[in-house]
């Protein structure tokens, strides 16, 4: 059976292929069959297999399906690797990938482009699958370039608007340069080390690289360079907001759930490269905690009820992030799985709520949506209870193993851990500012509304929602994959365990003085200019986009401006010029006089014949 | 016999060429330029039966009547052309027939 992994990716594929083929010609039933049956069916296979290793004991698994390319030594293969780690992302995307697109059958019931979804959303499943199955780079690459072409797609999949189509290129530009920045790195890998399978490569790298060697510090920041851009952390973060563009079933499930955790998988994946280059790892965290703590502001100003949530899986992705930086690489992973199960719970209870409200997205427009949309609000309270780690809830024992293990690194590692507690402060305080705002206080106008979406809306929502609660209690078999920590126990005093548990808890109640009792007002807290002047700042995700604006943007454009003409063609231009005036030259000589051209024969030919002579 | 020196029919031969030359750079006349052609053509087939005398070979006198054949054709192509050129532009001014220039 574990033989059948490589219909893992086939099935999604083959729905892809059919879908794409009758171009949109197939009935919508049939093509929601096809679209959510070919998830299912990989779920139900990664879920046959999940128990069939977990139970063979064995550490890993690679199946050699065929040969790609053969260079010389280079000869990567579609070959598929199973541990620990392939096996928790596997079922990750199968599993939550399976769920979305049940919603996605019911939320995108009137969409002309329903057929071209399920297509785009298919291959998608099939490239992240190649992503975290390949045993190779190369695979992992095509996975990884697979899955940026589909969240482009589906970026702009309602392109007859040209802002997403915007959000769309700019998604794709941004991804890109990280995207090459791995690339480099794969090259960097491959000429030194000659292999680009991954138990290779990292075998080669312990054995030949010292630690904090030249060489691992620059492969393992070009690998990061691509994390970085995927996962959507700073400098690349930029993207993500705009990206919200996209139906909510795809930032659910691309902007929330699997892609944009892409970065934390390649990360792990080459933990032992990292572990080479300590100042780099160092570098993941920090990055991880500034990310964290931006997209955390910045979620406190906005008012899109989408970009809220958006920037509030930046910020969780910081925790990955930080968790990678610490070296607590289990407890990053295991964040991952959490996060799928609670921010998918709360993008699609979100698109509960926005189809319910005919496509409004501003959260001051909403308000008092607790009886008519009781779904949405269960959905909401669990996933975001999940989100600010409130006690035994999925999010809350991921969480607090990466502060955990941030707490007892030397060095910076109390700064790193006073900085998550901070960012898990805002996050109570922004998710629960927009669980009472929509929920609580008086309705805006949107009376007579009930709850949008039948069963197939509304089921997922609900697994979703024990996943949420209760994710936290699975153990993910990745001892064997990160070295065997076991069962760490955590020196940590009790006051520093309350204070985890208290900081968001605090953040929550500060949301719920502010937007429920309004025992303090907003509107005075923005009466100073101050306030003001932070408040656009913040609002704008920190003028990262005006600053990538005035840095690459403008004088690109000016570039591009002044080569309107194409300064290479001048070159070419001027050899033109210069044959036309050498034939305008020659053409003199030819007079149409026949004396002139029998003379100039007769003294070339006298010429020559003396020069015969004398020499 | 009193054999005449290769130096005197080579010296004819290149006052002959010479001529023939001056006479196709000269001449306005079409005909007279197919004139001084046939004397070139002349003036190198002498230069050949000498050389030919000279070493006793048989060679030079083969050339010689290639070169007469050649001169026959020439002419026969030649006074047709020249016939046809008549016809039509009713001239046999070489300077005038100037209509392939650049």
């Amino acid at each position: 059976m574990l033989d059948l992994i490589w219909l893992l990716p086939t099935f999604p594929l083959l729905g892809f292929l059919s879908l794409v083929l009758t171009a949109g010609r197939l009935p919508k039933s049939i093509a929601a069959i096809i679209g959510a049956g070919s998830v299912g069916l990989s779920f139900a296979v990664a879920a046959i297999i999940a128990i069939q290793f977990l139970g063979s004991g064995e550490e890993y698994f690679v199946k050699e399906v065929w040969t790609w390319m053969s260079v010389g030594t280079f000869n990567p293969g579609f070959s598929f690797y199973l541990d620990g780690l392939s096996l928790t992302m596997m079922l990750v995307i199968t599993g939550i990938g399976f769920l979305i697109h049940l919603y996605a059958t019911g939320y995108m019931d009137d969409d002309p482009g329903f057929s071209r979804f399920f297509a785009y959303m298919n291959l998608f499943v099939a490239a992240m699958l190649m992503l975290v199955l390949g045993d190779n780079l190369v695979l992992l690459y095509l996975g990884w370039e697979g899955v940026g072409l589909c969240s482009y797609l589906l970026i702009g999949f309602w392109y007859t608007n040209p802002e997403n189509g915007y959000a769309a290129r700019k998604a794709f530009v941004v991804t890109r340069v990280g995207d090459t920045s791995m690339a480099i790195g794969l090259f960097l890998l491959f000429a030194q080390l000659g292999t680009l399978n991954i138990q290779d490569l990292m075998h080669a790298a312990e054995a030949q690289w010292a630690v904090g060697s030249g060489l691992a510090v620059a492969a393992s920041l070009l690998i990061l360079g691509g994390a970085v851009g995927k996962s959507a952390q700073l400098p690349l973060q930029t993207w993500l907001p705009d990206a919200m563009a996209g139906p909510t079933p795809i930032s659910a499930l691309i902007h929330a759930a699997t892609m944009v955790t892409a970065g934390v998988y390649l990360v792990a994946r080459t933990h032992i490269l990292f572990e080479l280059a300590p100042s780099v790892q160092l570098l993941v965290a920090w990055l991880g905690l500034i990310t964290l703590l931006m997209a955390g502001f910045t979620a406190l100003t906005q008012s899109d009820i989408k970009r809220i949530l958006a920037y509030s899986t930046m910020s969780q992705i910081g925790y990955m992030f930080l968790g990678l930086g610490v070296g607590a690489w289990s407890a990053s992973i295991f964040h991952l799985m959490t996060h799928a199960f609670f921010k998918a719970l709360l993008f699609l209870a979100s698109g509960t709520v926005i189809l319910s409200l005919h496509h409004e997205q501003n959260i001051f427009k909403m308000g008092g949506m607790r009886k008519q949309l009781p779904v949405s609000f269960w959905s909401f309270l669990i996933g975001s209870l999940a989100l600010t780690a409130f006690p035994f809830t999925s999010g809350y024992f991921s969480k607090d193993e990466i502060l955990l293990a941030a707490l007892e690194m030397d060095g910076p590692g109390l700064w790193l851990w006073m900085g998550g507690v901070l960012g898990a402060f805002f996050t109570g305080i922004y998710t629960f500012r927009l669980f009472f705002v929509v929920f609580f206080g008086e309705n805006k106008g949107h009376d007579s509304e009930r709850e949008y979406g039948g069963w197939n809306m509304s089921r997922p929502l609900f697994v979703l929602m024990v996943g949420a609660l209760l994710a936290g209690f699975i153990g993910l078999p990745l001892d064997s994959v990160f070295g065997s920590h076991g069962e760490e126990e955590h020196h940590v005093s009790a006051l520093m365990h309350g204070i985890m548990i208290a900081v968001p808890l605090i953040g929550i109640g500060i949301a719920y003085l502010f937007y429920y009792s309004k025992t303090f007002s907003v509107d005075k807290l923005m009466a100073s200019p101050l306030a003001k002047n932070l408040h656009k700042f913040w609002f704008s995700g920190w003028g990262m986009d005006a600053l990538y604006n005035w840095l690459f943007v403008y004088p690109f454009l000016w570039l591009a401006r002044i080569n309107k003409d194409d300064l290479v063609d001048k070159l070419y231009a001027l050899l033109v010029e210069l044959s036309r005036a050498a034939h305008a030259m020659i053409v003199k000589t030819q007079t149409g006089y026949l004396r002139w051209y029998a003379l100039s024969v007769a003294t070339g030919l006298v010429v020559i014949l003396t020069l015969g002579v004398l020499l | 016999m009193e054999s005449i020196p290769i130096e005197h029919g080579l010296i004819l031969a290149g006052i002959l060429f010479t001529l023939g030359l001056v006479g196709v750079l000269t001449r306005r006349n079409i005909v007279f330029v197919l004139m001084s052609l046939e004397i070139m053509l002349n003036a190198s087939g002498l230069a050949f039966i000498v050389a030919s005398a000279r070493w006793e070979h048989a060679e030079g006198q083969v050339m010689f009547l290639m070169i007469l054949t050649l001169a026959a054709a020439e002419v026969a192509v030649g006074l047709g052309l020249i016939i046809q050129v008549y016809r039509r532009f009713q001239t046999v001014d070489i300077n005038v027939l100037s209509e392939m220039k650049g």
